[in-house]
């Protein structure tokens, strides 16, 4: 396989900030970890008391009814969240032995380790070529003895995205030009270019025809080898067709949204703990 | 959904109620009617001004000894001795736009990038009217402005010899402190009109405040910024009563922003404000300077378009 070849770049100190992704490895197994997390929009209490450790290189699957704070759980893990005025996080996410949201803590430096990629596909409007660059460059990307071109670079993020044969011949035209499941790969591509430690997709394929999704899906998989993937769906397929763990969330009667069971898979949907989980799964709500 | 079905099944639904024929809608006729005649008015208006500015236009040009290579290229504009030039009267002009514009753009821009970029919302909630409120202060008083302040400064700072009186500078500078809320309001509502997602996109990949302001903000709204420039730029080569207080009166064809020199529009209202006989060729030759501003700002508009469109084209 091609990619296999590239992979050695993914090993190399291309950016400024790698060397401390083994460091950070070691420590605890977990990619990251939400301690007591509750998060408020405003006087509003979206989800409340979330405890949950994602494993490494795993996908963890997010599955609850509309509402339920799914995705307000996910952007707490990169701040993204900070973005929302009124938005505040209380407890702790604790990523690479740090809590993200200690004082000292700059969130830039959080996003740059852990990507994003959201549900409606949103490229850039720049080129093909210049969406998968532009962060690169951004995280300091180095060029240097023994280490790829920004060329080599977009082609090997790109081929990693399952994008390149698709778009090799037209680098330099708009990222819009490309269909919706090719911009939402266009936007992985574009996430792994800054090569984060974990991957945070909100409902990544909703947006997408089932073709489409199915690439989306197989990428996942393949992507898990090298990077944590925390994904939000709504489709229940989906979350047993990819993931390996699954947390099941919903709301309580105060409205704020709570992680009701956390486990594996197969576990998940084939033996549930907890009746609201067994109820969700067998459709009987949400 | 029960009731649909006992609808349809019980039958009881008037034929005229299941007719597809086109129904009487008086109020929406009356209104359509009136927005259609708004729409002609504004047209008919625009045509009156152009056909006024013809023919008074025409007869000036038929005088004999005036012609239209004469109008464009002369560098004396000297209506007793016959010299109808406009060239001074267009580079006091651009002088003044130009100014104006040197001052609105990087501060409209800035201020447009602060506003929608930076404030909360609640302090853009409060500034944006504010900055909006200095577009509805009389232009007269920026113009005494301009003589009693931006004058006097320029000439601290300048010396007294370079700086004259009346010169295009001062009237520039405050043109530009002028446009400027016009400026920074249409800027920014081009800011903001990018979509979050853009912003969460590069926020996304570690991208700090002023990164996404400038390399991704700034570019996608390439288009509408243009569009402000643009109509800034219209509005500067317009504007009048600054101009005419504190530019100077008189034409002189000069690049010295420090001298007096009168421009377009102040030349018109300056001649047009005095004694002056229909029919003279005076007075028809300030309908060639209005024609002439007329097909400068309407060209500008035109290209605007094009600018926008194509920009537009390239960022989609
Ligand atoms: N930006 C916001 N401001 C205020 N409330 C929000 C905001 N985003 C989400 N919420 C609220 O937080 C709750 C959880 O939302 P969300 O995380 O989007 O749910 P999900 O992704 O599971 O559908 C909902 O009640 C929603 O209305
Ligand atoms: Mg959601």
């Amino acid at each position: 396989m091609l990619s296999s070849n590239i992979m050695p770049y993914a090993q190399s100190n291309i950016f400024s900030k790698t060397g401390e992704q083994e460091e950070a490895a070691g420590a605890s197994g977990f990619a990251i970890e939400a301690r007591n997390l509750s998060i408020h929009y405003s006087a509003f209490r979206a989800v409340k008391n979330v405890d949950m450790a994602i494993p490494e290189r795993k996908i963890t699957a997010i599955i609850g009814p509309s509402g339920c704070g799914k995705s307000t759980v996910l952007r707490s893990f990169n701040r993204m969240n900070d973005l929302v005025p009124g938005a505040h996080a209380e407890g702790d996410v604790i990523f690479m032995g740090q809590n993200i949201y200690a004082p000292q803590v700059d969130p830039v430096e959080v996003r740059r380790r852990i990507g994003m990629v959201f549900q409606k596909p949103n490229p850039f409007p720049r080129s093909i070529y210049e969406n998968v660059a532009w962060g690169a460059r951004l995280n300091g990307f180095k060029v240097g003895l023994g280490r790829p071109s920004m060329d080599e670079w977009v082609e090997n993020c790109l081929r990693k995205a399952a994008l390149w044969d698709e778009v090799k011949d037209k680098l330099n035209q708009s990222g819009l030009s490309l269909s919706g499941g090719q911009q939402q790969r266009l936007c992985i591509a574009r996430a792994i270019a800054i090569q984060p430690q974990i991957i945070l997709m909100d409902e990544p394929a909703s947006a997408l025809d089932p073709i489409a999704t199915l690439k989306v899906e197989e990428l996942m998989q393949e992507l898990a080898r090298d990077y944590t993937i925390i994904v939000v769906t709504h489709n229940m397929q989906q979350a047993a067709r990819v993931s390996d763990q699954t947390a099941f969330f919903t709301v309580d009667a105060d409205r704020a949204g709570m992680l009701v069971e956390f486990g594996d898979t197969r576990q998940i949907f084939t033996n549930p703990k907890d009746s609201r989980t067994e109820g969700y799964i067998s459709g009987k709500y949400g | 959904m029960s009731t649909i079905t006992n609808n349809a099944s019980g039958g009881n639904l008037s034929p005229e109620a299941l007719s597809l024929k086109h129904r009487p809608r008086p109020v929406e006729a009356l209104i359509y009617g009136f927005l259609f005649f708004c729409g002609i008015v504004s047209i008919f208006t625009t045509l009156g001004i152009v056909y006024e500015l013809g023919k008074e236009s025409l007869l000036f040009f038929s005088t004999p000894g005036v012609t239209i290579w004469g109008f464009l290229t002369g560098t004396r504009w000297q209506p007793q001795a016959g010299n109808f030039g406009i060239l001074p009267l267009l580079t006091s002009t651009l002088l003044t736009s130009g100014m104006a514009m040197l001052v609105a753009a990087p501060l409209g821009l800035a201020a447009a990038i602060y506003l929608s970029e930076y404030a909360t919302p609640s302090l853009r909630k409060a500034l944006k009217p504010t900055l909006e409120v200095l577009a509805g202060v009389p232009t007269v008083v920026y113009g005494y402005f301009a003589l009693t302040f931006m004058t006097p400064l320029l000439r601290a700072i300048f010396g007294k010899d370079t700086v004259e009186i009346y010169n295009t500078a001062s009237a520039g500078l405050v043109m530009g402190i002028l446009i400027l809320p016009l400026v920074s309001s249409m800027a920014e509502d081009a800011l903001s009109a990018v979509p979050n997602a853009l912003r969460e996109a590069a926020y996304g990949l570690g991208a700090t405040k002023l990164e996404v302001a400038v390399q991704v903000v700034l570019p996608a709204a390439v288009s509408g910024l243009a569009a402000a420039f643009l109509v800034a730029i219209s509005r500067a080569i317009g504007e009048t009563m600054i101009v005419a207080i504190a530019a100077g009166a008189g034409p002189r064809f000069t690049f010295n922003p420090f001298q007096a020199a009168e421009t377009m529009s102040g030349h018109i209202v300056r001649i047009s404000g005095g004694d002056l006989s229909y029919n003279s060729i005076d007075y028809n030759s300030l309908f060639a300077i209005g024609l002439f501003l007329f097909i400068v700002t309407a060209a500008i508009n035109l290209v605007s378009q094009q600018v926008v469109r194509h920009l537009k084209r390239n960022t989609q």
